[in-house]
């Protein structure tokens, strides 16, 4: 037995035998020719037959994932008409004498590494494209070329990496989960396989796949990123139980997806889902969430070397605005300090980090980093309904510069010519009591707010919430949280504001109903509790 | 010869998509159609090479059209540009 583990990006339990999905990795081989006219007519030829499968799989695409994440193989076969490439492939046959595999083999690898050594993120991706391309053409030239992706029944596919075509492809019918050992920067895999809902994990490391092997015994454990190889009996049995009650759970959910969150009596409710990554997109759209009510951008900043260009982020915010097609993205600005560091920040060691330079404090006074985002921010606006959420605010006065720098920003996009969404709401997580209990102050200068009960409990009751001797004393659910709560959401209503909760006790379906009654409008979490929420809605009676 | 200079506003810049149409655009033309950013030219009936270019938003860009129908070419492609970028 082997336990690996992974980034599980698409949730879900399976168990089944392994199937090892290789590219045809196999060793082009360069033949001289003496007819080179045939190898350019076998090159046309699986030129033809490569513009067919790939309007076939576009309209798969299509059907299946949205015109959005389609597109990529529009341009793949756009890539195929591409002036140079052609003349490279004919110009290598001609003059080295060679055969087609080898020229197309050759040809893609230059372009790739052309794309490769480009300095944006989103030119750079295209190398994969480029290859995805080439390795099409050449399967194309061999005698039995069918889209490659036959699986049999019931089997996990093992792949260092799936290309976004070959995602697709997959037959939902007989794959029951899919595991990568590489993690695509790209995040198409992910997106597309969650939204074909398939558990997945990725980023598992090449040691799964130097050990793995076809028909192997596979748990893959979407829900903690864990792949289990060859387990023993009693591990085996323990996952068909949690794998059962998975079953029976998420079947009992399903029914509710496309339902409103409406009570008994006629009382709405909006669910959102919390994500910290671009490829949890999959999962949000997967559990039926109506918008993303927190997608933390700490993801941008921590574990990198250095601050994330405007650029970088441009492209993860729109990629999730896309992807959520004009349904509401709250996106939180930078909140990091206290438990959330990284080393080029420079930030001092604090005696007391939980009270520190942490949140909106950092951003406003190292205001360059903050108008960076901003930009991003803005720019992205253009691309899907979004709105803007500041955190630990604690005075007035915060609001007032955000605001100013929001102006300052997008002045300079106006000046630019660059466009930007004309209807971006603006709000500030309560989190401290000082916010909560000004609320009636604040209300009026934002479009929502957003109550993060993680540290509002933390602030509120003095309790650290990762401290077990203060265990007891840190009741989540008491009077003075729910009081704060209750005060925020009436100043919040009576200024026109709309107000939601995106901590952890958003889905402690024990407090669903006290939420509702309040008039909370929105409560936001983890996408695999979207439905769960929802079901406890859906059972209950206000009046 | 007929030139002008754009100043790309979409915000992806001349990323795969309009590259493609433009590429398109550009092989329908009988004349030569130039794409230049700062030293670097190409064709623009040439795919790969234009989306090489990264041009970004905000970057300026110079198209120069040469050829029999250049005239008319040259306005088709001012025409895609402020439309599409």
């Amino acid at each position: 037995m082997f336990v690996y583990y992974g980034k599980g990006v698409s949730g879900g339990i399976a168990l089944g035998r392994v199937t090892v999905f290789e590219r045809e990795h196999k060793q082009i081989r360069r033949d001289g020719v003496e007819d080179t006219t045939l190898e350019k007519r076998r090159f046309e030829n699986a030129k033809s037959k490569a513009h067919d499968q790939l309007s076939k799989i576009y309209e798969k695409a299509l059907r299946e994932v949205g015109e959005t994440n389609a597109e990529i193989f529009n341009i793949h076969m756009m890539m195929l008409e591409d002036d140079d490439y052609n003349e490279s492939v004919i110009g290598i046959i001609e003059k080295q004498k060679v055969n087609a595999e080898y020229a197309v083999s050759v040809t893609g690898e230059n372009f790739a590494m052309m794309f490769a050594s480009m300095d944006d993120a989103y030119m750079r991706a295209r190398q994969a494209d480029v290859r995805d391309i080439s390795s099409r053409l050449i399967s194309c030239m061999s005698e039995e070329n069918d889209d490659k992706t036959e699986t049999e029944n019931n089997s996990i596919v093992c792949a260092y990496d799936l290309a976004p075509s070959e995602t697709v492809l997959l037959d939902k019918e007989k794959v029951l989960a899919f595991v990568t050992s590489r993690g695509s920067a790209n995040s198409h895999t992910a997106i597309l396989a969650g939204s074909m809902n398939i558990p997945a994990i990725i980023s598992v490391g090449d040691e799964l796949m130097q050990n793995v092997k076809d028909k192997d015994m596979m748990i893959v454990d979407g829900y903690s990123g864990r792949v289990i190889v060859n387990p023993d009996k009693k591990t085996l049995e323990k996952y068909e139980k949690k794998q059962n009650e998975d079953f029976v759970k998420k079947e009992r959910l399903k029914r509710l997806k496309g339902k409103d969150n409406v009570t008994k009596d006629g009382r709405r409710i909006n669910i959102y889902a919390n994500i910290g990554a671009v490829e949890n997109v999959g999962d949000v759209l997967l559990n039926d969430a109506g918008g993303i009510g927190l997608f933390r951008s700490e993801f941008l900043y921590l574990g990198k070397e250095d601050y994330p260009t405007e650029q970088q982020q441009f492209e993860a915010y729109k990629t999730v605005l896309e992807s959520m097609a004009g349904k509401k993205v709250v996106i939180r600005t930078l909140d990091i300090g206290a438990d959330k560091q990284a080393d080029y920040f420079h930030l001092e060691k604090e005696e007391n980090p939980a009270l520190g330079f942490r949140g909106i404090r950092v951003c406003l006074e190292k205001t360059d980093i903050f108008k960076t985002q901003l930009r991003a921010l803005y720019r992205a606006s253009a691309f899907g309904n979004l709105a803007i959420m500041f955190p630990m605010i604690t005075n007035d006065w915060e609001i007032d510069e955000i605001l100013s720098m929001c102006d300052e920003v997008k002045r300079q996009l106006d000046d630019n010519g660059i466009p930007y969404g004309d209807n971006i709401e603006i709000g500030i997580m309560i989190e401290t009591p000082a916010a909560a209990i000004i609320s009636d102050i604040l209300a009026p200068k934002v479009d929502f707010f957003s109550i993060g009960t993680n540290d509002l409990t933390q602030y509120t009751l003095a309790c650290d919430r990762q401290n077990g001797q203060v265990g007891r004393f840190c009741d989540t659910h008491h009077k003075a949280i729910l009081r704060l709560i209750e005060f925020a959401t009436k100043n919040a209503h009576k200024n026109g504001a709309w107000i939601g909760i995106c901590g952890e006790l958003a889905q402690d379906t024990s407090l669903t109903e006290t939420f509702i009654r309040m008039g909370v409008d929105e409560l936001s979490v983890t996408p695999s509790n979207v439905l769960k929420v929802r079901q406890r809605v859906r059972e209950m009676k206000i009046e | 010869m007929k030139s002008f200079t754009y100043t790309i506003k979409d915000s992806a810049g001349i990323h795969a998509r309009p590259a493609g149409f433009l590429s398109k655009l550009a092989k329908e033309c009988k004349s030569e159609i130039i794409i230049s950013k700062d030293e670097k030219s190409v064709s623009a009936s040439k795919l790969m090479m234009l989306m090489s270019l990264g041009v970004k938003c905000g970057d300026s860009v110079t198209v120069t059209v040469s050829g029999d129908d250049e005239e008319e070419a040259a306005k088709k492609l001012y025409k895609f540009f402020t439309e599409n970028l």
